[in-house]
């Protein structure tokens, strides 16, 4: 039998003391339902084979793993980026979507509903949908809605239904609470396709795997260029965790490799406008999973806040608050502005205009310090197209 | 160990419930809305302990949740307001909250200090029955608090059981599959649903909630059960009319 790995979740979907499944007990019969089947339906082979397929032709997989010689030259150090923004529809967060989707059809479900924050998430699900022909449900914070306009107009011209979130925040966090409430009014025929690797057990764990491919295929990738599997660091943006869940997955267990996990500190994570979650967060629960999230002494949760919507959320997944406490994966925290000025720098440098989410993983080295040999990889998540209007309005352009 | 809820559950008649928001409309409302519902002849409390993401409660919990919030409600606010109530309120009180707060309290401190006051029940929708049994049921029965669980139309009768086994007090009947303070009326497949749930025979008597709005959906709710719960439609009413009303609206639903 394999070893288990610390890294990942027990059968009760925790992660060390992080995660499991605080649900009412309206949702118990979905998550069940869920829990029983996922990992059965995603290892039989039809499932592996029309996932891989869709992966190969429709997203664009594998994704190249490009080596970034100006980068390198300035920081000294060997830089690879992992294109996840060449997937289709811009970001990683398709490679989630057309699994869970593929996963609700055989569960029999013919209606999908999900969360969004920047959008990324929202128009990864309305594609998923309208490739499937399934009825498509988007809740979106109404400030979300307003500040993310253009891909509020793609999730309606792939045919998604968009509808407000207007509790609370009105941003990712109430978006989040409302596609909740809605499961719980249509327990039989919906399955929630969540963004992230958050929420109850076993969508962390179910989402992670969706986004392994990210690192199977830089192990092969960088064997090829480096002549070795594992880089001597990998490094992701972390809102609620997916893009990096999927950059570290293969390389949880090898010790020979650190891991980089970047926050967004907002203005500062000493100002009351941060989202920098293990900087400032305690152990609470937030969506039905026990992890790291900001909130008073109370217990009730605050609204965070970071220039990208896709990091502006309170929590972070119960698999990097394990990697957080065990000391696994090291946590930095990126102001606005360094993620603002590394993105630009990133478009200047090798003609990639990043994600304002991805911009935060390339201001480490404002923070960090690498060894010339040192081969880095970055979890290129998401391109800018969506960020053009905030990254003008930013620089004056 | 028997308490309040159990007394009263053993009585003949049926109950009414009525929850509200602690700290709503104003802070320090607490108190007279709950002498009021006693004297106009409630049955038993639940009070509502707000929270910020309730994700079990439709707009008009969520709305008296952030207003009492905004009011500057916590457990430690609700607790000391509660100092003493036991000199005035004699039925049976239920705090009903997420667990959040609660563990951030402390589990163990929140129910001595429920204890204390005088509390009998609580209502965690977001503490699962697992988890309830591994950690904390020594904790809840150790300070005579019976945890009430939930269920809900998809709920199966070998589920229902265990929870039968696990309470000391009643079952939770969420009357559909919905969030509270739905508006639409009971037909005959809630019906169908009370009917089957009674006849299990379970041991803890059953208590309807979610979507009792009036007279007639109190009468369908307790035609096979043993009371039913308000909250929603009650706090509608409150945020209208205001605490002197309280005795009208009681009136429309238990004459
Ligand atoms: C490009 C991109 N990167 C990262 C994120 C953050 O999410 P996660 O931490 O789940 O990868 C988002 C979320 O919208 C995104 O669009």
């Amino acid at each position: 039998m394999k070893r288990k790995n610390p890294y990942l979740a027990d059968e009760a979907g925790f992660y060390g003391k992080f995660g499991g499944a605080f649900i009412p007990e309206m949702l118990y019969p979905n998550i069940e339902n869920l829990k029983q089947h996922y990992i059965k339906i995603i290892e039989e082979d039809s499932f592996q084979k029309e996932l891989n397929n869709l992966l190969k032709d429709y997203v664009g997989r594998p994704t190249p793993l490009y080596f970034a010689e100006r980068m390198s030259e300035k920081y000294a150090a060997k830089i690879y980026l992992k294109r996840e923004d060449l997937c289709h529809t811009g970001a990683h967060k398709i490679n989630n979507t057309i699994g869970q989707i593929l996963l609700a059809k055989r569960l029999g479900k013919k209606r999908i509903i999900a969360e969004t924050g920047a959008g990324q998430h929202g128009v990864a699900t309305a594609t998923a949908c309208a490739l499937m022909g399934m009825e498509c449900i988007i809740y979106m914070g109404a400030v979300d809605i307003k500040r993310q306009a253009p891909n509020v107009s793609r999730m309606k011209m792939l045919g998604a239904k968009v509808i407000p979130a207007n509790s609370g925040s009105k941003t990712l966090k109430d978006a989040t609470n409302e596609a909740i409430r809605d499961w719980i009014s249509n327990p039989e025929n919906t399955h929630y396709i969540i963004g992230s690797v958050v929420g109850p057990h076993p969508y962390p764990d179910l989402v992670a795997r969706f986004q392994a491919i990210i690192s199977k295929e830089t192990k092969a990738q960088l064997l090829e260029k480096e002549g070795r599997e594992n880089p001597d660091y990998v490094i992701a943006c972390v809102g609620g965790g997916s893009n990096a869940a999927g950059l570290y997955y293969h390389y949880l267990d090898q010790k020979d490799v650190q891991i980089i996990a970047v926050e967004a500190a907002g203005k500062g994570i000493l100002t009351n406008k941060s989202a920098a979650t293990t900087a400032l967060g305690k152990e609470g629960i937030i969506h039905g999973s026990k992890t790291l999230l900001m909130q008073n002494p109370d217990g009730q949760i605050t609204e965070p806040y970071s220039i990208s919507a896709g990091l502006d959320y309170p929590g972070i997944g119960p698999m990097h608050a394990h990697l957080f406490e065990s000391g696994r994966a090291k946590f930095v925290s990126i102001t606005d502005e360094n993620a603002m000025l590394a993105g630009l720098e990133l478009s200047k440098t090798e003609g990639i205009i990043p994600a304002i989410e991805t911009a935060h993983a390339f201001a480490i080295f404002k923070e960090m310090k690498f060894k010339k040999d040192d081969v880095l990889v970055f979890n290129l998540s998401g391109r800018g197209d969506k960020d053009l209007q905030t990254y003008i309005d930013y620089f004056e352009f | 160990m028997n308490n309040r809820i159990n007394e009263k559950l053993n009585k003949e008649g049926k109950i009414l419930s009525i929850y509200f928001t602690a700290g709503f409309p104003r802070l320090e409302d607490t108190r007279k809305v709950m002498l009021s519902l006693q004297k106009a002849g409630v049955d038993m409390l639940e009070i509502g302990l707000p929270y910020s993401d309730p994700l079990a409660d439709g707009p008009t919990i969520q709305e008296s949740s952030t207003a009492a919030l905004k009011n500057g409600m916590s457990s430690q606010k609700l607790f000391e307001q509660l100092e003493g109530i036991r000199n005035e309120i004699h039925i049976p009180l239920i705090v009903m909250g997420y667990f959040n707060a609660m563990l951030q309290f402390g589990v163990e401190a929140f129910c001595k200090k429920c204890f204390e006051l005088g509390i009998d029940g609580i209502i965690m929708p977001d503490l699962p029955l697992e988890i309830y049994q591994k950690e904390y049921r020594g904790i809840f029965e150790k300070y005579n608090l019976h945890n009430i669980f939930l269920i809900t139309p998809q709920t199966s009768q070998e589920r229902i059981r265990l929870m039968d086994e696990v309470s000391n007090s009643f079952i939770y009947m969420v009357s559909s599959a919905s969030t509270t303070g739905s508006n639409a009326g009971f037909g005959k497949e809630h019906m169908q649903y009370f009917e089957r749930i009674a006849k299990m025979n379970l041991k803890n008597k059953l208590v309807v909630g979610f979507g009792i709005k009036d007279e007639e959906t109190f009468m369908q709710a307790t035609k096979f059960t043993k009371g039913s719960i308000i909250g929603s439609a009650f706090i509608k009413h409150l945020s209208k009319n205001g605490i002197k009303s309280i005795p009208d609206f009681v009136k429309t639903i238990k004459s």
